[in-house]
């Protein structure tokens, strides 16, 4: 059954804009994404929404609904009062372009500046060999769609425009300790570099992150606060540190 | 201007369109912990009630002063109840590791830079601080050391397991006993070391550095266990501190004669 629904849309540019009030019909077991494509047939032909899978597998349609970082596609709208005025505008943390749509290159050029992984010199393709219970940790991390919810409630950068070049956010965090964990990557300075060129010290664990997240990936107690541990081994941590000088290896094994 | 009203972000006035009620949470865990602060401070310098024979307020135990009452410390009294004229109580030569062990805590850091410091207050809510360097200098850097306080919060869990055992006798130093102060400083002692054994650095200290499972397949059990019970960190650090509270407000009720403490054989 069709209801009534009172929609605020954020509409503009980078230079101004302002929340625009449409009611919308919207009907049963739709979400918030199926009433703004509505409006955009039937009231904004040129309002600018930025989707594709409409499964909530591709992580285009983040924006904010009532202040919350959310996927369009996987929030109902049975989840409003029916007297609720739903507000949606783009994400806070980055550029406008237009209306819905942001500019999220920032992620893709953090994305450059994390070092690849680096395989075994002495395995050839199809050599090497590792046990499920030493790849099933960084395997949650392989469920990131690449959203950049975490990015855009992240208060380091959401709230600190002039940290962004010194902090490379949540999603990249992950990346890092999904990297630092593997068991056959040899690159050995992932610790270091997460902590003086990616801004790892400066996360504060307020967990928003983890919050915000729509494949439940627990970011700061799986990724973060492990590779702040890490961190604390290597410069820290005295005890550690002369430990592994004495037996001449990195410390983790 | 900065942060979310920067000048290439949508131009919206508001700090935040939340409708929710983001400020609850933070509401209730300043006045839970700053109420606790209080009365712990109130506590370390009252120096007094804190022992009821064969009961110790965890606030005081080990009671390391040649002030404090004899029997009350199994690591002798090597402390003197005065500095420079100063008097000093006890419960301040221990109090540091407990409190540094919380104060640098992985799930605290989160309650209390959120209610205290309100950096940010909620999730998409903007922070008032013009500035925000993190845990990269001084003094927050310090964080970095929670791991020292692990380790000495690992010594005051056994010293108040042995306290909790104590318990077991009666007031006049007879074993076999059993009263009402024994559950308490049980129950005391329980939550202390569920809230250690979840710790982040508990779980790292035994098998999270690994990168490598299958060559410690012991480390890794431990790990296990330690991750199961880190999802319920938040839950142990709240029911741990109320424990050491109910533990101490139960014992200064029996030290200073407002309750019996009953035994059951």
């Amino acid at each position: 059954m069709a209801r009534k629904l009172n929609l605020r849309i954020w509409r503009g540019d980078s230079t101004n804009g302002a929340l625009q009030d449409v009611v919308v019909d919207a009907n049963e077991g739709e979400v918030v994404l199926d009433v703004i494509h509505r409006v955009q047939a039937t009231q904004m032909g040129d309002l600018a929404v930025r989707w594709n899978c409409k499964a909530g597998k591709c992580g285009s349609c983040s924006m904010e609904i009532n202040g919350k970082p959310r996927l369009a596609c996987m929030t109902q709208v049975s989840a409003y009062g029916d007297d609720e005025t739903i507000t949606v505008t783009p994400l806070r943390a980055f550029p406008v372009i237009k209306d819905l749509v942001t500019d999220v290159s920032f992620n893709y050029k953090k994305a450059m500046e994390i070092p690849a992984y680096s395989h075994p010199a002495n395995l050839k393709p199809g050599e090497a060999r590792m046990e499920q219970v030493d790849v099933e940790r960084s395997q949650e991390f392989r469920k990131c769609i690449e959203c950049f919810l975490c990015q855009n409630t992240c208060h380091v950068i959401r709230d600190h425009e002039e940290n962004k070049k010194s902090f490379a956010g949540p999603r990249f965090f992950i990346r890092i300790a999904e990297l630092d964990m593997h068991p056959l990557d040899t690159l050995k300075n992932r610790k270091k570099t997460a902590q003086e060129e990616h801004g790892l010290g400066m996360c504060n664990i307020t967990k928003c992150c983890t919050e915000v997240c729509p494949e439940h990936i627990r970011i700061t107690d799986n990724a973060i606060i492990p590779m702040k541990e890490r961190v604390v081994d290597e410069k820290y941590d005295p005890l550690r540190w002369l430990g592994s000088k004495i037996r001449k290896r990195e410390g983790i094994v | 201007m900065s942060g979310v009203f920067s000048p290439t972000r949508a131009k919206i006035k508001e700090r935040t369109l939340r409708t929710d009620k983001y400020w609850l949470q933070p509401a209730i865990t300043f006045g839970v912990l700053f109420s606790f602060i209080i009365y712990a401070t109130f506590r370390a310098f009252e120096n007094k009630y804190y022992f009821a024979e064969p009961l110790i307020s965890p606030f005081y135990s080990p009671c390391l002063s040649n002030s404090c009452i004899e029997g009350t410390s199994i690591l002798g009294q090597p402390f003197n109840n005065k500095y420079f004229g100063i008097g000093i109580s006890p419960s301040l030569f221990i109090l540091i590791f407990p409190l540094g062990f919380r104060m640098t805590c992985y799930y605290y850091r989160k309650a209390y830079y959120r209610a205290f410091w309100m950096s940010p207050p909620a999730c998409a809510v903007a922070e008032p601080h013009k500035k925000y360097t993190g845990e990269t200098r001084a003094p927050l850097i310090l964080q970095n050391g929670h791991r020292w306080f692990f380790y000495a919060g690992l010594v005051f869990n056994v010293l108040l397991t042995i306290d909790a055992i104590m318990a077991f006798k009666n007031a006049s130093g007879q074993w076999g006993h059993m009263s009402v102060g024994t559950l308490v400083l049980l129950n005391n002692a329980t939550l202390l070391w569920l809230y250690s054994m979840s710790c982040h650095t508990c779980r790292h200290t035994l098998g999270g550095r690994l990168k490598h499972f299958s060559k410690h397949p012991v480390r890794y059990k431990a790990w296990s266990i330690a991750s199961r019970l880190n999802h319920q960190h938040q839950l142990f650090a709240w029911i741990s501190l109320f424990g050491v509270a109910f533990a101490d407000i139960y014992i200064r009720a029996v030290a200073s004669g407002a309750w019996t403490n009953f035994y059951f054989f």
